[in-house]
């Protein structure tokens, strides 16, 4: 028996900042203090708090450690492993708290992501041991196909994919379509830059999603299920290996589920990684083996889908809020969240934000609870200006609008949507031209090509925005660039194209006067847009280290060593910052509007 | 596997999460300070840990802690039972293993071996 657990993070963000080398140190250090056989190490999903990583808790005192280096190791295993001594310099924020004290956590409700973090998600009987698949023994021994649908139905549950479509009536709609056999795919092919909360669902609670699979396959009478999820997803494609084939070996998948008279299937396929496929119809081309391009709907895959058959399409965490609704209750579910957002969302927030990561809140509570609360605000004390949600289809909202909830019509009303869970955080320091920039650039790069709207209207968006940034811009630009929003937006034929304008009619519904800084005043109010911007030495400050002139690429920056101020010759400047950057003394200053020539 | 099978699976399997679960009725925390080792508190952990392992107690966990105060009488052993800790002093192998088979197991603390007990408030 183990007296000590320690869960190390093996989500993909800790593991790429270090924790098996941490790992690695940790087995090490045990062996040599005699203690490998009183304490377990047990590789969990992600924990949330991406930025404090490589993170490590420790049961039973249920105590975090973050940014955990392999040399800090010996330290823990001595001090705390062996004495009873927490070693308070690498604690969060160096106190002792119960998970639920930290701001982080306790304003979340882990539904979603319960599990994530807590058990192994490459050990089977940990996810039973949590109750897993006791919502599929209860739907094959006790519940009718139509009792299944019918409680869905009255959970609330919606789309998690971003459109919200209401699960329960999806489910029917396939239960009631004609044709055999049917299929399940689940939706694993998040692309929005940003978001990962599909990748940590996968990774750290694979059985959750086969679960809600083979409930659906149950409901809507499937016998075949896949898994569209991308090659970029290495480790959440080995997982979802093994938890199929743990499934099968423990009879939750295959023939005769239960030793019912069920049988289902799952098969993973590995997508190329097209944002487009994303989208439910060029994800089933993509299946079948043809190239990922939408078709037009009607037929909705209910309907058509793969190979001409009937099929339901649910996103991840769709599938893993079919569990707790099951076992739960539909009444437990839909008393959570808002008149018509029901449950809870997982959300990645990134940006300009203290605790990035990965957070799961119940829907109706605010922008700025999430923001401020959750996330903890600006980093850096500047301040929070917008947030960008829901990807390259979503949507700006200002300071001003975060007060909303997070409601699907709420957001959608406000030019954002709930779209699939990402959310960037922008403070004063971000520019909203480049921001919407750099959607586009995504879109238009994304953009399959079928439809002219979408593949050339997108081009002539980012060259506009383009030209605004460079300060070449028109007022009458902005009219074009709405315009074209709006023509893109009704003319293709898919969520891509009839989204991608999205970033830029939001941005320039609340963010106009920035438009207009770069088109009539030629600056760039946030300093980011290198042709608005310029670069002077601050005379005070200035110490004559010579470090700046010798960092400059065009001798700009000149000035004899020891003899302060240096100057920046604007003429010769190409605005590169790289005098900014090696300055030590914070003594060159970077100016919103075009330097003089 | 039938929904049964499903059932006994769970039951054995949550004992490897007894630490994370958070419902340990009793919670044994050993001294583990300079002085706790030295006096052999390590033998008095192992001889527990075996103790409870043996006898599959999935709602008892064994823990530690630093230096009590209390060098004289270590190793000290302390029974945490909801608000109740009862302290054990000068523990040995022998007396851990009496420790968790009378007193946590049967309910009948060592009265001769206690040195303390203390009610927790609040």
């Amino acid at each position: 028996m183990s007296r000590i657990e320690v869960l190390l993070c093996a989500g993909t963000a800790c593991l790429s900042s270090g924790a098996r080398e941490v790992k690695a140190a940790l087995l090490e250090a045990l062996a040599e203090e005699g203690l490998t056989g009183e304490v377990r190490i047990v590789e969990t999903g992600c924990m949330g708090p991406c930025e404090l990583g490589p993170i490590m808790l420790v049961y039973p005192e249920g105590i975090y450690y973050i940014r955990v280096k392999p040399a800090d190791v010996r330290e823990i295993v001595r001090e705390h492993f062996l004495k009873g001594r927490p070693v308070r310099r690498l604690l969060w924020a160096g106190e002792l708290p119960e998970s639920k004290e930290i701001p982080f956590f306790s304003r979340q409700l882990k539904v979603v992501l319960a599990n994530c973090g807590r058990i192994d998600p490459e050990d089977i009987e940990e996810y039973i041991a949590v109750g897993g698949y006791e919502a599929l023994s209860r739907v094959l021994t006790e519940m009718s196909p139509e009792d299944v649908i019918e409680e869905i139905k009255r959970s609330g549950l919606r789309g998690r994919g971003g459109a919200g479509f209401p699960t329960g009536l999806k489910w029917e709609l396939v239960r009631m379509a004609e044709g055999s056999p049917k299929y399940i795919i689940c939706n694993a092919d998040e692309g929005d830059p940003g978001a990962f909360m599909d990748r940590a669902i996968l990774e750290g609670d694979p059985h959750a999603v086969l679960e809600g699979m083979a409930i659906a396959a149950y409901a809507v009478g499937a016998q075949h299920g896949y898994i569209y999820v991308r090659a970029e997803y290495p480790l959440a494609v080995q997982r979802l290996e093994t938890a199929i084939s743990q499934a099968r070996r423990y009879g939750l998948l295959g023939e005769g589920i239960l030793e019912t008279d069920f049988s289902f299937d799952v098969e993973i396929r590995v997508g190329a990684g097209a944002f487009v496929c994303g989208e439910e119809t060029a994800l089933i081309a993509s299946i079948e083996g043809r190239r990922g391009e939408p078709r037009p709907r009607p037929p909705y895959p209910a309907r058509s889908g793969p190979f001409g058959k009937p099929t339901l399409i649910n996103n991840v965490e769709t599938f893993a809020n079919v569990r707790h609704i099951v076992v739960r209750g539909a009444d437990w579910f839909s008393s959570i969240g808002t008149e018509k957002s029901k449950g809870t969302k997982v959300f990645a927030l990134a940006g300009q934000v203290k605790n990035t990561g990965l957070v799961e809140v119940p829907m109706g509570i605010t922008l700025r609870e999430l923001v401020y609360d959750i996330g903890g605000g600006a980093p850096n004390g500047k301040k929070i200006k917008a947030v960008q949600i829901g990807g390259p289809s979503g949507g700006c909202l200002p300071e001003s609008l975060f007060h909303l909830p997070v409601d699907y019509e709420a957001l959608t009303e406000h030019g954002a949507i709930m779209g699939s869970g990402g959310i960037i955080v922008l403070d004063e320091s971000a520019c909203m031209v480049n921001v919407a920039k750099f959607f586009l650039e995504f879109t238009s790069e994304e953009s399959c090509g079928k439809c002219t709207p979408c593949r050339v209207g997108t081009k002539i968006m980012l060259g506009i925005l383009e030209r605004i940034a460079r300060g070449e811009g028109t007022e009458e630009d902005l009219v074009r660039l709405e315009e074209l929003g709006h023509m893109i937006r009704d003319a293709s034929l898919c969520g891509l194209g009839q989204t991608a304008p999205n970033p830029v009619l939001s941005s320039l519904r609340y963010f106009r006067d920035e438009f207009l800084a770069h088109i009539r005043d030629k600056r760039c109010p946030a300093g980011v847009c290198p042709d608005l911007i310029h670069y002077v030495v601050v005379p005070e400050l200035c110490r004559a280290c010579d470090r700046c002139r010798q960092a400059c690429p065009t001798g700009a920056a000149q000035g004899t060593p020891g003899n302060p101020p240096y100057r920046i010759e604007l003429s010769a400047c190409i605005n590169c910052g790289a005098c900014f950057d090696a300055c030590p003394f914070g003594a060159i200053e970077r100016r919103p509007g075009r330097k003089e020539r | 596997m039938r929904p049964e099978e499903l059932k006994e699976i769970r039951e054995k399997a949550k004992a490897r999460l007894g630490l994370r679960s958070g419902d340990v009725r009793v919670r044994i925390v050993v001294g583990m300070g300079t002085s706790g080792i030295a006096a052999g508190a390590r033998e008095v952990l192992k001889a527990l840990l075996e103790e409870v392992s043996r006898r599959n107690l999935t709602d008892v966990a064994v823990t530690q802690t630093g230096e009590r105060g209390l060098a004289a009488k270590e190793p000290v052993v302390e029974v945490h039972e909801g608000d109740r800790i009862t302290v054990y002093g000068e523990v040995d192998e022998a007396l851990a293993r009496r420790i968790v088979v009378e007193h946590v197991v049967n309910g009948h603390p060592i009265q001769d071996r206690i040195i303390e007990v203390r009610e927790v408030v609040g």
